[in-house]
């Protein structure tokens, strides 16, 4: 077969080519060190400050998106066929002001001004999509970004006064559309690619038959979807990956597949692309989904990767096998489909065969009486890793508890549903004794540890109180709240 | 004297809203930090090699395969030191470059590797072979007190009074400790260091620090040459709130021997977890207290203890543990008193100096004994608290206990103000009523008030230079020895300027603080920039104006008083000459137009060991009433409501200083919520990223957010413009969270018990607290 061997993309205005790409070469490294793009800024190389947000513009089935990512986790070879914009393609002729600058500057949004071009970049993909948004739709596009001086107040205003200072529809990444679509259009590849030196290379399947080639011709490859943790096993660990699978581009990796029963996930699709499809499908994980990372981490990351990354705090995986759901997994032997929670054998080791790449997940639809919960505890709200995910799903009939799936993260060594949880509700009365019960069998379930982000005691305790949560939430007698609203 | 009237005001005057001076650059990613100087052919990258162990003897150190890894160019160790292997800060002699015989915190540098690439630098850093004989170590206060290891400095008491006797003969009388965490700096920039090597002995270093005479002064102290030698610059850096203070000068050193050793340039950044794992943070404490008080909730007397961790070495302990008592009474009279600080060793980093630098715990000590009194009696914390506050001059409830008069306190007036204008007394029944109910979401509501004391306690500190020159194209180059890291000290220093002449903003160039140009500067600490350097650049303003005068009034025969300037002009008698035709004609006739000014703060001093003085020169007072929302089932919580109110006297740029009352009470409230650090039984951070290390973020702001200036309020003393100083004050306005989140635990046991929320109150503290209640209720 044919191959490729540079890494072709849009970098602001200009198209670059780049032969040799290391497979960890980070997009911001190259920004700033390569391209002397000095805007956007390195606080903690591991997506979790939002100093160094880039849009990134991608063809989805024809059409151009752009969405925000973390360039310091981003890799560049990933990006093939895209366009990179920084902070230096906003001020227009003359360096006049973009809208978006205009209002933070107008309304003081940068004090240390570190963060502010990454706040920009934020705004400005909120912007474009959505010109007048709710605070609550603000606070959501800037979860991903952190500012230590302002208090954020500032910049919550100016985000909200945007529209006053122009319409997206002037906007030059608006008017450039049909023009940038066909320049990426001509970018694509017809050839898988390979680049990068020996120890350091980067590989880029054509399809997913010639995924399935790559991983027989090398078992041990990183497969890298999103990076938003393999990027951290780079800046944060060193850790040797090549060579480096990317799937990222793989279209038929992005199927989002509805039907009466099921929901089916390709394994390539990121947790903003899942959204909608979620929100309808299972209402119940609207907020949840919300709350998982930030969104620039939302925009890279994909449910396939949180699931074959085997992490017990993973977000994803309690409240998927509390759904019942399925992996299915592709390899150029073939494919097979086993339920999510058998997938998660031990820490660190997951059902997965040399070869074996996850291909989409299957989410079974709710079942008439079904009543589901997802349930996530951290320190802080937003963009934080769960000390303890819940998703709890639970069939009454006539008032008695036919069936009850109980899964937790944070838990044990891997997501793990509660069987003895789960036995003492079943055959039980839809009643708060049954779930006080419940929350006392679920010592015989878990035995968590401490760490830095909850002691084992908190684990428990919180975990036996979300049963009880989950029956209050759904008892249709309780007048008062009792969760937290959102908003 | 004929009055010429003044139609129009100048752009940018003193008390104006203006915006930050670079806040076009910010936006547009055009403002430079350190690490975006265009660097020179030949830089090279240096990265530190540090400990793995908490304590220990250093047996061998074998640096070999670091020497082999690709791309490394050399390795610095102490033998490559060519002063003193020495960078404490107060002399001390306790904080080496890199330890010879002894490692004393997990984390901590031993060698630098010099390389050709960061990434081969950082990578060659792991390699190192360090042969260790573990020793036994002490993570926290208690423990390490417990184990008989050293204070890092002298402790300090304050006492007035007779504290025995207030203690035994009050009517109430009850004993408690809390526990207030430490916190991470987070600035968005890390440390970064950039040295350029030159002839001689010459070295130019461009990085990140709040102090750099010091930076300058430690380079030429570890290199073993004059500071005439050094030069230490700053543009700009991307926050620092105390963190920059001093722990910098590791960085400028090694940057420094680096570049001089090889010749080339070097830079130095370590990446955010070294950053936090290898840098000192705000200090925990451990406060100890007995309290006596009557039947109204009055204080009669207070012992307490402060035991703070400060890591390996002194670094500043000594005075943020001082500055911890020095604010232990807050806004309140204690009649008899007793405080005592223990800075404790331990092995951890060295902590340091963070915006309200040690104050802050002081405060949660009064408030935490304010709620004790309160639960005891049954009270509202708000009637306890007035009960208790400063009296005004003359009425004998004024005297502090190191022996200050208390003479400017608005404290009465900003919370009785807060106290309407938050509605407080309606919502906090409306809140009893409704958490009476007994649901699973309860609700508290806190008013809590802040006295804080304005000057460097090292009384030598308050002092500072500036430098201005009129060019004779009339342009104005404004230097000054405070350091710009996001408050808008340059923009208030150059309204200051611009008032002084009379001229537009936009004349004046902000430059980069350097140690060629204002020498033996102070650290931008202390909340003094404004108050130092506003004054010190007007100093330079008034010399420049009297030769002007003195040159307009002999050129027109006029006498001096009929000379005046403004706007962008001066007039001279009758006539009127724009500000730059007026300068080219003293320029022409030899009139000097630059000058050095200065300024040293009036009327304080401190004798420690005597625990009596003046060390403050005025008080900055505050107020915020905060109300929160808790989830009894899972400790969640969610700030529903702030309102403030902050007094910053004559403001010199209200916008800004609300950005930093904003900006300071988020940074508090987080402080005492979400930010922890948590340590490994090995001495190992495991909280060293924003990953595992969680500051507030813009959905955890209150949901309803009033932040109001005391616009009557005026600096009784003599400070720049009447203002106040304004950054570490308003940082104690997030203990209403703490107590909001309190009241709402509280409620669970019907008020009946003080729940002594240990700070930072995480959702895992709330809820063990609740739970501690309920069983205990």
């Amino acid at each position: 077969m044919a191959q490729g061997h540079d890494i072709r993309f849009l970098l602001n205005g200009v198209e670059k080519r780049v032969s040799d790409v290391k497979a960890t070469l980070t997009l911001l490294d190259y920004l700033r060190l390569d391209q002397r793009l000095t805007g956007s800024k390195e606080g903690c190389a591991e997506g979790d400050c939002g100093a160094c947000t880039v849009l990134v513009g991608r063809l989805h089935q024809g059409q151009l998106h752009y969405e925000t990512v973390n360039a310091c986790i981003r890799f560049l070879a990933s990006l093939n066929g895209c366009h990179i914009v920084t902070i230096e393609h906003l001020s227009g002729p003359q360096g006049r002001l973009h809208p978006v600058q205009e209002a933070m500057v107008d309304y003081h949004g940068s004090q240390c001004g570190f963060c502010t071009p990454g706040f920009v970049m934020s705004l400005y993909a909120l912007w474009m999509s959505n010109p007048e948004p709710s605070v609550q739709e603000v606070e959501t596009a800037i979860q991903g970004n952190l500012c230590r001086c302002t208090g954020y107040e500032p910049i919550v205003k100016a985000a909200m006064a945007v529209t006053q200072y122009g319409s997206p529809a002037h906007d030059h990444l608006v008017r450039e559309r049909t023009d940038v679509t066909a320049r990426l259009m001509a970018l694509q590849p017809s050839a898988r690619i390979v680049t990068g030196p020996e120890d350091d290379r980067a590989i880029l399947p054509l399809d997913v038959a010639d995924l399935a080639q790559v991983l027989a011709e090398n078992p041990k490859a990183t497969i890298v979807a999103g990076s938003t943790d393999v990027g951290l096993w780079v800046t944060k660990f060193m850790r040797p990956i090549s060579p480096v699978v990317f799937i990222t581009h793989l279209e038929e990796l992005k199927s989002v597949e509805v039907t009466e029963e099921a929901l089916t996930l390709g394994a390539g699709v990121t947790y903003s692309e899942s959204e909608a499809a979620i929100r309808a499908a299972f209402p119940h994980l609207g907020d949840y989904w919300d709350r998982i990372a930030g969104w620039q981490v939302r925009n890279m990351g994909t449910i396939g990767g949180n699931i074959a990354n085997g992490s017990p705090i993973g977000d994803t995986p309690p409240v998927l096998i509390a759904l019942g759901a399925e992996v299915v997994l592709q390899s150029a032997r073939g494919s097979r489909v086993l339920p999510l929670e058998d997938f998660f054998i031990d820490y660190g080791k997951q059902d997965r065969e040399a070869g074996d790449f996850v291909a989409a997940i299957r989410i079974p639809r709710a079942k008439p009486g079904q009543m589901d919960a997802a349930y996530k505890i951290s320190k802080r709200r937003d963009e934080d890793i769960s000390s303890v995910a819940a998703g709890i799903s639970v069939c009454v009939t006539d008032g008695v508890i036919t069936t009850a799936r109980i899964a937790f993260g944070g838990m044990a060594a891997t997501p793990k549903r509660a069987a003895t949880a789960e036995a003492a509700l079943v055959g039980q009365p839809f009643a708060a004794a049954s779930f006080d019960a419940a929350a006392v069998a679920l010592g015989q379930d878990f035995t968590p540890l401490s760490d830095w982000r909850a002691s084992a005691d908190y684990r428990m305790t919180v975990a036996a109180n979300l049963l009880r949560r989950f029956y209050l939430e759904q008892d249709s007698t309780q007048g008062a709240p009792v969760r937290l609203a959102i908003a | 004297m004929k009055d010429l009237g003044n139609t129009t005001e100048i752009k940018g005057a003193a008390h104006q809203d203006l915006k930050h001076e670079s806040a076009i650059k910010q936006v547009q990613g055009r403002a430079d930090y350190t690490d975006d100087i265009l660097e020179p052919a030949g830089t090279l990258h240096a990265y530190l090699g540090v400990s793995t162990v908490a304590h220990a003897n250093i047996r061998g150190m074998d640096l070999s395969r670091v020497r082999a890894a690709p791309g490394v160019v050399d390795v610095l160790t102490a033998d490559d030191i060519p002063g003193v292997n020495d960078v404490s800060p107060t002399g001390k002699h306790d904080e080496p470059v890199f330890p010879t015989e002894k490692v004393e915190f997990h984390g901590q540098p031993l060698f630098a590797v010099i390389a050709e690439s960061r990434d081969a630098a950082r990578r060659a850093a792991e390699l190192a072979d360090v042969d260790y004989e573990v020793l036994p170590h002490a993570l926290d206060a208690i423990s390490a007190r417990d184990a008989g290891m050293p204070m890092v400095t002298d402790p300090l008491k304050l006492e007035r009074g007779d504290v025995e006797s207030g203690l035994a003969e009050a009517p109430h009388r009850l004993q408690g400790r809390v526990v207030v965490g430490g916190q991470d700096h987070m600035y968005l920039e890390g440390h970064i260091a950039f040295a350029i090597p030159g002839e001689d002995d010459d070295v130019v270093v461009h990085c990140s620090t709040q102090h750099p005479s010091e930076a300058q002064h430690m380079v030429s102290h570890v290199l073993g040459v004059p500071s005439n030698a050094v030069v230490v610059n700053v543009r700009r850096m991307g926050g620092g709130f105390g963190g920059k203070e001093s722990q910098m000068n590791l960085f400028c050193a090694v940057a420094a021997l680096g570049a001089k050793k090889l010749n080339r340039p070097v830079k130095i950044r370590p990446d955010r977890d070294q950053d936090m794992t290898a840098t000192g943070k705000r200090h925990d404490f451990v406060i100890d207290y007995d309290l006596g008080f009557d039947n109204e909730g009055r204080i009669e007397a207070v012992e307490s203890q402060f035991a703070a961790r400060c890591g390996y070495s002194s670094d500043l302990s000594g005075p943020v543990t001082d500055r911890a008592l020095f604010h232990a009474d807050n806004a309140y009279f204690y009649p008899n008193v007793r405080l005592t600080s223990c800075p404790q060793k331990t092995n951890t980093v060295s902590n340091t100096a963070f915006r309200g630098f040690g104050g802050p715990h002081g405060v949660v000590a009064a408030e935490r004994m304010i709620e004790e009194i309160a639960y005891a009696l049954g009270k509202d914390p708000l009637e306890v608290r007035k009960a208790n506050f400063y009296g005004q001059p003359g009425d004998s409830r004024t005297l502090t206990p190191y022996h200050q008069e208390v003479e400017d306190n608005v404290i009465g007036r900003i919370v009785e103000e807060l106290e309407e204008s938050s509605d407080y007394q309606a919502r906090r029944a409306a809140i009893i009523a409704e958490n009476t109910k007994g649901g699973i979401i309860r609700r508290g509501i806190a008013l809590t008030p802040v006295k804080f004391g304005i000057s460097f306690t090292a009384t030598w500190y308050n002092q500072a230079g500036a430098l201005i020159h009129i060019y004779n194209d009339g342009s104005i180059h404004l230097n000054h020895g405070g350091t710009e890291m996001g408050q808008g000290l340059n923009t208030k220093v150059a309204q200051v300027v611009a008032e002084a002449f009379q001229v537009d903003f936009d004349r004046i160039k902000i430059t980069k603080t350097t140690t060629e140009k204002v020498p033996n500067t102070s650290a931008t600490a202390a909340s003094s920039g404004s108050d130092l350097n506003g004054m010190a650049a007007l100093d330079a303003c008034e010399q420049i104006k009297a030769r002007l005068v003195k040159f307009a009034a002999e050129s027109r025969g006029v006498a001096e008083s009929a000379v005046r300037f403004g706007p962008n002009q001066i007039r001279i008698g009758e006539e009127v000459v724009e500000f730059a035709t007026f300068i080219r004609e003293a320029y022409m006739a030899r009139v000097h137009l630059s000058a050095a000014g200065f300024y040293k703060t009036p009327k304080i001093h401190w004798d420690r060991a005597a625990g009596k003085g003046r060390p403050f020169y005025y008080y900055a007072y505050g107020a915020s009433c905060s109300e929160v929302s808790i989830d009894t089932l899972t400790g969640e919580y969610r700030v529903e409501r702030t309102d403030i109110l902050h007094d910053v006297g004559r403001s010199l740029n209200p916008i800004l200083d609300k950005g930093q009352v904003e900006g300071a009470f988020i940074q508090g409230m987080g402080w005492l919520t979400t930010e922890e650090l948590w340590w490994d039984k090995d001495g190992r951070l495991r909280t060293h990223a924003p990953s595992t290390y969680k500051i507030p973020l813009a959905s955890d702001r209150p949901r309803s957010f009033n932040v109001k200036l005391a616009d009557w309020s005026e600096n009784r003393e003599m400070t720049i413009k009447r203002s106040k100083a304004v950054g570490e004050p308003p940082f104690m306005l997030g203990i209403s969270v703490l107590e909001a989140l309190s009241m709402a635990v509280a409620s669970v046991a019907d008020y009946r018990e003080c729940p002594r929320l240990e700070a930072p109150a995480t959702p895992e503290r709330v809820l063990m607290a609740v739970e501690r209640l309920k069983a205990g209720g």
